[in-house]
């Protein structure tokens, strides 16, 4: 292990050089990428490392790293992007493609504001706009994480079980720009870790066509293998944490991750680095005599609507707290939940979009509302400026 | 029904009928030009493995629905401007693992003019190991008929039904002037030099773009049996240059060009589209002539 002091655009950098190289014995690796603050620093970074038997290609668009990608992938290589707020945007019509292609490809994608109004600062709204695009999303909290989740993604998305491509999210500066000490791991062991890439359904000599016309029957059929994909991916992902806790010695987040939920009468839901700000704030509300826990969604696709319709089950009042504003409904995470859960109380609360800084004072004031409502109503947009 | 080779023996052979590139039963309109590219890249192509990238076009469509295709070659299906893109990756993989894979891009106008251009432009400009083919039909056919960058002037389409006002697109002088390998256009009425065109593309390296004019019977209202008899005319008008440039500096004229007024009215006269707006005879003539002049700089 090499404890270094990195931030998550660069951790994300070399966990995905390290993937690459571990393909190396089979069709290599290769990426198209194109610079967007605030994941810049994530492909200068990369277009610098050494990958043997790799290729990084700096291309003219999003729209174009996705399809580098996609022909890298579908040819067999292992192969990774990274993007985010409109660059994600303009590259959405090869996202849809990817995961319809069944190409395990995965992208870091830092949470940015959609513009205009131009504004850099993390808000979800980016990332959850792809969360039909038939790839799986996960969100981070911090910078081991990051780079923790990007190894686990090509395992994930590369299992013969799955075949998808994986977003790994991640905050902007909060995450992105920040430095912390991560672990980075070592070649062999990720070289262990990550078996080399065997897709199906590569590209090779035989005359077929992929991607072709598909007439409604076809076109159900395919649509409905992502989604039972999607389903079964929850039983894959605890086997790729079994298998990186024993070769890392690290475990990696299950799709929900709780705390101190089991008696809390209050939970703070949310996603992203949030989930910290939640925590501080749930033991100064205990320390005051309220029993308040929380919550953190990891996994955004596939939705975790069972995990959190058991672990929320006895929680008489719960904040869903989005980062994120859908206009004309409220907050995505909560209008999932809601749909998923049946939960009886679980208030909408808009905190922090557009780059707000979330603090303690701000969750505290979330819950202080939460427990003097008798009923749920219309989510609310609490000002964190 | 003669099976003999047609073309002098360029096509139509034996191993023509039984692993053509564009199978039998395939969608494509009778007189399509694009169906006789394909039958001469299959011809030039074939000690090579193969594969194509193609974008939203009729191209795509032709290969018809899944899981069958219309291709005797490996196709991927690309978003309708990424085609360059997509074959990027495709062919650094095999450039990666040592195969001798050749990667060619097949796309109509609206892909390589229009929506894919500034995929094209930056594919050429990181000269990558990509074979692109434009069979240009001067129209969006697959989508009935609108107006790309590549309709002509005059041309009456869906959406320019009065013919259109602005003139073609010189994509080809474009692409040359990224200064990459090679850049050629392709006449169907020549096909010798449009194998020997063919094979050299395939066996060049780095960037190579050829471009191809395909007649569309539906989209120029013309008789299907006269496809190649207007890319003739086209020629010989001068309207349509067959020529090549190695570099982007090195211009070689392959078919000389009689510059005949007679020529450029019976190519018009043959198609619908020109009927509405009248075209001026000595007007494209001044526009031919200064296309003939930048070749002529470039030679």
């Amino acid at each position: 292990m090499s404890v270094q002091l990195l931030t998550a655009n660069h951790a994300a950098a070399m966990a995905a050089a390290s993937a690459g190289r571990a393909n190396r014995t089979a069709r290599g690796f290769g990426s198209g990428v194109y610079p967007i603050t605030p994941q810049t620093e994530c492909i200068e970074y990369l277009s610098g490392l050494e990958i043997e038997r790799g290729k990084v290609v700096l291309v003219e668009s999003e729209h174009s790293a996705m399809a580098v990608c996609m022909g890298f992938s579908l040819g067999g290589a292992r192969s990774f992007t990274a993007s985010s707020s409109n660059g994600l945007a303009y590259m959405a019509e090869n996202v849809y493609a990817a995961s319809a292609y069944r190409l395990p490809i995965v992208m870091m994608a830092v949470n940015r504001t959609l513009g205009p109004p131009w504004n850099i600062w993390v808000d979800h709204g980016d990332t959850l706009m792809l969360r039909d695009m038939g790839w799986v999303q996960v969100y981070c909290e911090d910078n081991q994480e990051v780079h923790d989740m990007l190894l686990a993604a090509f395992r994930l998305g590369e299992d013969p079980r799955v075949l998808l491509p994986v977003m790994v999210c991640q905050d902007a500066f909060v995450l992105s720009h920040t430095l912390m000490s991560t672990d980075v791991a070592e070649q062999p062991a990720v070289d262990a870790f990550l078996p080399p890439l065997q897709l199906p359904h590569r590209l090779d000599t035989r005359a077929r066509t992929v991607g072709g016309l598909d007439f409604p029957h076809e076109a159900e059929v395919h649509r409905r293998q992502l989604h039972e994909t999607m389903g079964r991916l929850p039983l894959v992902w605890k086997e790729v944490q079994a298998a990186f806790v024993e070769t890392f010695g690290r475990t990696l987040p299950d799709p929900v991750v709780g705390y101190r939920l089991e008696d809390a009468d209050v939970a703070i839901v949310c996603m992203g680095t949030t989930a910290a700000t939640a925590r501080v704030v749930v033991d100064q509300l205990r320390a005051e005599g309220i029993n308040a826990g929380s919550l953190r969604v990891v996994m955004m696709r596939p939705f975790p609507g069972e995990a959190l319709r058991e672990a929320l089950a006895h929680v008489a009042k719960v904040a869903v707290v989005d980062r994120d504003l859908s206009p004309g409904i409220g907050g995505i995470l909560w209008t999932e939940l809601c749909g998923t859960t049946g939960h009886p109380m679980a208030q909408g609360y808009i905190v922090g979009i557009g780059g707000g800084d979330v603090r303690p004072e701000h969750l505290a004031r979330v819950v202080a509302d939460l427990r003097g409502r008798s009923t749920a109503g219309q989510p609310l947009i609490v000002e964190v400026a | 029904m003669s099976h003999e080779p047609l073309l002098d023996g360029m096509v139509g052979t034996k191993r023509d009928r039984t692993e053509p590139l564009l199978r039998a039963g395939n969608t494509n309109c009778g007189g399509c030009g694009m169906s006789v590219i394909l039958q001469l890249l299959g011809r030039a192509a074939a000690d090579h493995p193969l594969q194509l990238v193609i974008p939203a076009c009729c191209g795509i469509v032709t290969a018809g629905p899944f899981p069958c295709s219309a291709y005797g070659a490996p196709v991927m299906a690309a978003t309708f401007a990424s085609a360059a893109a997509a074959a990027t990756g495709l062919s650094w993989v095999a450039q990666l693992n040592d195969e001798k894979t050749r990667v060619c891009c097949f796309a109509g106008d609206g892909g390589t003019f229009d929506i894919g251009f500034a995929t094209l432009s930056a594919t050429a400009e990181r000269n990558e190991d990509v074979l692109y083919i434009c069979y240009d039909n001067e129209i969006y056919g697959n989508t009935g008929g609108q107006r790309s960058s590549a309709t002509p002037l005059g041309a009456s389409t869906t959406t320019t039904p009065t013919g259109k006002t602005v003139r073609k697109k010189d994509v080809l002088g474009i692409i040359a002037a990224h200064g990459v390998p090679y850049v050629a256009t392709i006449s169907l009425a020549h096909p010798e030099d449009a194998m020997r065109k063919l094979r050299y593309a395939l066996n060049a390296r780095g960037f190579r773009f050829l471009h191809v004019l395909a007649p569309c019977p539906t989209g120029w209202k013309s008789e299907p049996g006269d496809g190649i008899e207007l890319v003739r005319l086209a020629v010989r008008s001068g309207l349509y240059p067959v020529y090549e440039v190695f570099d982007g500096d090195r211009a070689v004229v392959n078919v000389q060009s009689a510059q005949d007024d007679e020529a450029l009215s019976r190519y018009f006269s043959l198609q619908g589209r020109f009927r509405r707006s009248q075209v001026d005879i000595s007007s494209v003539r001044a526009e031919i002539s200064r296309t003939w002049r930048r070749i002529a700089a470039w030679t």
